[in-house]
């Protein structure tokens, strides 16, 4: 840089940004909006990879098909994972312009035993690694984990519960997640500056009544602020000093980067997301290039570096963690686009250049790269995103139009659909519970329709031969509040412990003291469970039982209106679900920490595994079939095209479920039109008709059936085939066969 | 609507009804379509075809009077969630089976699309029934697919069971109408590849004139031979190879050679 320009910057950091109240207080939206600079342009000035940038991709192109093949690369089993525990790692260090590894080499994995020792345990054994004993005789004798805690207070309704598989995926064995830091902080203000706020926000208490809310809070406040110290510390062994803010870009995106850094080295969270870190960075990048500091290669240079970094993201996890979740995801979620509050696009150039990685590295599933859609966004910037899904399959969309209203313009998405407002807000995730298999325990009045063993006790099974709606649906509701209670209980008593015990000390350092917390339960076998209430409703269905009197089939005479083709008779059944179950989890006395109640309608791959747990249905869906993901119709079932599809799932009202609604439409290239940029409009147009419903979310495949069978038998072929499956994206190679043959059976929307 | 559905098997004959308040029988309605038209397109896929096409992938649509009996005003019901984003998007495109076969359905389907909607509307035909209709038919399609499945006569007799020269016919109709038309051919190798068909399939688009808008040259696919074996029919042309890039590349070149837009 101009030595006069760094000198001077050293001196205001801040110098050539206009002034606001960000100065005076942590306030990075107002930064932003009195900073940024929307573009309504196309993407003719982007910028192709250097040589650098694929010199850098090739060095770890190998390292990725060895941790393809051995399962993971390596992994540090010495030390327990902290913000400081390993020695500075590269890749390359002669040639990297963002710097920093969550350990000392890159795709070394990191053990995170405060989560749970047993998942650390199991995760070295399965890839042949053994524990160190120091640390195993540690978290067995002197340090308690999260996961002990729980199950130190589960009730007996829980543990069944949670063994019969009505709820699954609770993070009681493993790291919460979905708590972004605001990482921009630690760029726009620099360590010292953010210290200093929270000794202010710890003093300020100093007089309060000190209950034991108060307590908890001042010891997280100080534990914050010592992760801070930490964070300043790592970026010192880097040769960074971030305890004054970043000067220019670079320093912006390194900063950034660090404060994301040291999140991903003290914390495996199911899902650690980004934030909304691009129109930020685009300030500084414009400043820079208004200097004549950079250029528009370099600026790219900038943020390929930087995706790297987070494509590289890794956790230790265990094959059945990864089976369940297809593969390894990281939901690096990172949020692009969007609408102001005045009206104007929050879409600047880094936003293309953010897309732009997916051409100058390829397609991939990490960062879980996010369009805020709204039909207000700039043309040209929705054709650019619609080019990139056609091209990549990389994409999901969420409506901007729905979200704003609820939580500003400067909120993120926490793994797949979970919108919060950044360092204002954090969630308590929850996991789901299997909605289609409440239905069976309303029939079978809480015995297993799998094991046959009670679960929900207290309930009389329905004993007629022909299922009655009104009956069925009056036992549905019971079993949802009996289940509503179990699940709420389990969740109290995770999130409990997980503040207790594995406190995500940096990611709250990067949040205001006071925030909003909600309590994100979440709902899964959507269209099984109306599918079934519609079959019941308008066809005949008749219970086949076992020897032992338990409804284990049932028969169906005549036609029902399947969920998934716009017709009111069965769409109003899956809203009656969702917002009847929603009703049941705010009905709960006692939500941890004040928490406002939410759900998802997302099941990420797990619509496998609770079709596996789930028997035969009502709708006809034999046992052991996959859910359809989300809130996706069933398979086969929306026959009117995908247009129908969406608007059945649009649907779904936001208001009860403000942990978001998931969809997943796959389409073949040729189904959208004969020419790319036929093909590009029409997507757009169909992403605009989606918003303006009120649909919530979509994936948006764009994909061969013939090259997913393909890709089956030859894997090596296609390293980075992408696929996006339930609000994130994964690598087709790696899911299991079992969910590649669901994802190819799944209705691909190809006219015929 | 002054018009009367004379074919034999129009349903409005089967029915008993005047024409213009005859039942359709519709198949399916597909809402997502990308290919059938300019843009988004909602179609109605109508039963009954007297062509019987090798290669059809909709074999499950020729029955005349099969699928679901509608009435034009639930017909209209079907598309009315779909207008706003129709008229911004794309239109809709009557399809089949096909449509002429319902002619009295679909005249006044079209002039209801049109009043009621003002949607951009596309009738995807072979035309073979066309000489049954007043000029006035038209007024309310703004587009025609016409399908043109050989231009060798013995050679479309052999394909499709009829003659080609209604189809023909039709096409230097609707030029003369001054109708826009995509003209559509289904390239099937050892079948309606030969390049001196093709040349003279081009020869004859060409001389339409400017009604035409673009050629569209379709490989074969299989996708639908699984209902011919549902029906119990013979599929023909299993063992027919899909074209290669390079077929459907050489196909395309004799039609822009022509001064043809294709596709």
């Amino acid at each position: 840089m101009d030595a006069r320009i760094t000198e001077t910057r050293q001196m205001n950091p801040w110098q050539g940004f206009a002034p606001g109240e960000w100065m005076r207080r942590v306030d990075v939206r107002d930064f932003i909006q009195k900073n940024y600079t929307p573009y309504d342009g196309d993407e003719a000035f982007l910028a192709g990879p250097t040589a650098r940038t694929r010199g850098i991709w090739e060095t770890l192109t190998p390292l990725l098909a060895a941790e393809r093949e051995k399962g993971i690369l390596d992994a540090s089993t010495d030390r327990p994972a902290a913000i400081t525990a390993h020695e500075p790692g590269y890749i390359d260090r002669a040639n990297e312009i963002i710097v920093g590894l969550q350990t000392d080499a890159p795709l070394k994995r990191a053990i995170m035993p405060n989560g749970g020792l047993r998942m650390v345990e199991s995760g070295l054994h399965a890839y042949g690694y053994s524990l160190d004993p120091v640390v195993e005789e540690v978290w067995t004798k002197y340090r308690k984990s999260h996961n002990q805690a729980v199950f130190d207070v589960y009730t007996p309704d829980i543990l069944a519960a949670r063994k019969a598989g009505i709820v699954t995926g609770l993070p009681d064995a493993y790291g919460r997640g979905r708590i972004i830091g605001d990482y921009r902080r630690v760029a726009l203000y620099g360590v010292d500056f953010l210290r200093r706020d929270k000794q202010r926000e710890f003093h300020e208490l100093d007089g309060a009544g000190f209950t034991e809310a108060t307590i908890r809070l001042r010891e997280e406040l100080a534990e914050q602020e010592r992760a801070l110290a930490e964070l300043q510390a790592m970026a010192a062994s880097y040769g960074f000093d971030i305890s004054r803010p970043a000067i220019d870009a670079r320093e912006a995106v390194q900063w950034t980067y660090f404060g994301y850094l040291a999140a991903v080295k003290e914390q495996n969270g199911a899902a650690m997301s980004l934030g909304r870190v691009s129109t930020f960075l685009d300030v500084y990048i414009l400043r820079d290039m208004a200097a004549g500091l950079l250029t528009e290669e370099e600026a790219q240079e900038m943020i390929d570096d930087f995706v790297i970094k987070l494509r590289i993201v890794r956790f230790l996890r265990t094959p059945e963690y990864d089976g369940l979740f297809s593969g390894d995801p990281t939901w690096v979620t990172e949020c692009i686009g969007g609408m102001g509050e005045d009206g104007r696009p929050l879409v600047t150039r880094t936003s293309f250049r953010f897309l732009n990685t997916l051409s100058n590295l390829g397609p991939a599933p990490e960062p879980n790269l996010t369009v805020l859609w709204s039909t207000k966004l700039p043309e040209a910037f929705k054709a650019y995103a619609a080019k990139m899904s056609i091209e990549t399959s990389a994409i999901q969309y969420e409506n901007d139009d729905l979200m704003r209203p609820h939580w500003g313009d400067d909120y993120g998405i926490a793994c797949c659909v979970s919108a919060m407002r950044i360092g204002k807000q954090m969630q308590f995730f929850g996991a789901r519970a299997n909605l289609a298999k409440t239905l069976l325990y309303a029939i079978n009045g809480g015995v297993d329709e799998k094991s046959g063993e009670t679960v929900a006790h207290g309930f009389a099974p329905i004993a007629g031969e022909v299922l009655d709606y009104a009956e069925v649906v009056e036992k549905y509701e019971a079993m949802m509040a009996w289940l509503a209670a179990t699940y709420v209980k389990a969740l109290d008593c995770i999130h409990y412990m997980h503040d207790k015990y594995a406190y995500e000390r940096i990611e709250m350092a990067l949040h205001d003291r006071d925030i909003l917390r909600t309590m994100a339960c979440g709902l899964a076998g959507l269209s099984v469970a109306a599918d079934s209430l519609s079959a019941i409703k308008h066809a005949k269905v008749s219970v086949i039982r076992n020897a032992a009197g338990l409804a284990t089939d049932f028969k169906i005479e005549g036609d029902y209106p399947a969920y998934g083709n716009n017709d009111d008779r069965a769409d109003r059944l899956a809203v009656w679900v969702a917002e009847t179950f929603m009703e049941k989890i705010k009905a709960q006395p006692h939500f941890y920490r004040d928490s406002m109640p939410t759900q998802s309608i997302l099941t990420i791959t797990s619509n496998v595994v609770y079709g596996k747990k789930t028997g035969n249905t009502p709708d006809g869906r034999r046992g052991g079939t996959p859910f359809a993901p989300g809130a996706n119709p069933m398979n086969g079932r929306d026959l009117k095209g995908f247009v129908a599809a969406g608007a059945s799932v649009a649907k779904i009202p936001y208001e009860c479920s403000l942990d978001g609604i998931s969809w997943t439409a796959s389409a073949t290239p040729d189904a959208l039109g004969r020419t790319l940029e036929d093909r590009k409009r029409n997507l757009a147009a169909c992403l605009d008709a989606y918003a303006e419903a009120g649909g919530f979310h979509v994936n948006v495949n764009v994909l061969n059936r013939e090259t997913l069978l393909d890709a089956m038998e030859h894997p090596e072929l296609y390293p980075q085939l992408t696929i996006r499956v339930s609000g994130y994206a994964v690598n087709f190679i790696k899911l299991s066969r079992e969910q590649q043959m669901d994802v190819i059976s799944r209705t691909f929307h190809q006219r015929m | 609507m002054n018009y009367i559905c004379t074919h034999p098997d129009c349903p409005s004959a089967l029915t008993g009804r005047r024409a213009g308040t005859c039942d359709g029988f519709l198949h399916s309605v597909e809402t997502g379509a990308a290919v059938d038209g300019p843009g988004m397109r909602f179609v109605y896929f109508l039963s009954g075809c007297m062509f019987r096409c090798l290669y059809c992938h909709n074999p499950d649509t020729w029955k005349v009077g099969g699928g679901r009996r509608v009435s034009v005003e639930e017909a209209l019901a079907e598309i009315a969630p779909y207008a706003g984003f129709l008229r911004r998007a794309g239109g809709v495109t009557i399809s089949g089976g096909e449509p002429l076969v319902q002619a009295g359905f679909v005249g006044e389907l079209l002039a209801r699309l049109k009043a009621d909607h003002r949607l951009h509307t596309a009738l995807d035909t072979q035309g073979f029934l066309h000489r049954n209709l007043p000029d006035s038919w038209f007024d309310a399609m703004d587009l025609a697919l016409l399908d043109i499945k050989h231009i060798d006569p013995e050679k479309h007799r052999a394909l499709t069971a009829c003659d080609v020269a209604p189809t023909l016919d039709c096409a230097q109709r609707l030029a003369r109408l001054g109708k826009p038309m995509w003209i559509r051919h289904v390239l099937v190798p050892g079948m309606t590849d030969d390049p001196a068909d093709l040349a003279k399939l081009a020869g004859f688009i060409a001389d339409l004139g400017p009604a035409v808008e673009r050629v569209e040259i379709l490989p074969l696919h299989h996708l639908g031979a699984f209902k011919w074996k549902e029906l119990g029919k013979p599929y023909a042309l299993e063992n027919t190879p899909t074209p290669t890039p390079q077929q459907l590349a050489a196909a395309r070149t004799i039609f822009a050679g022509h001064g043809l837009a294709v596709f």
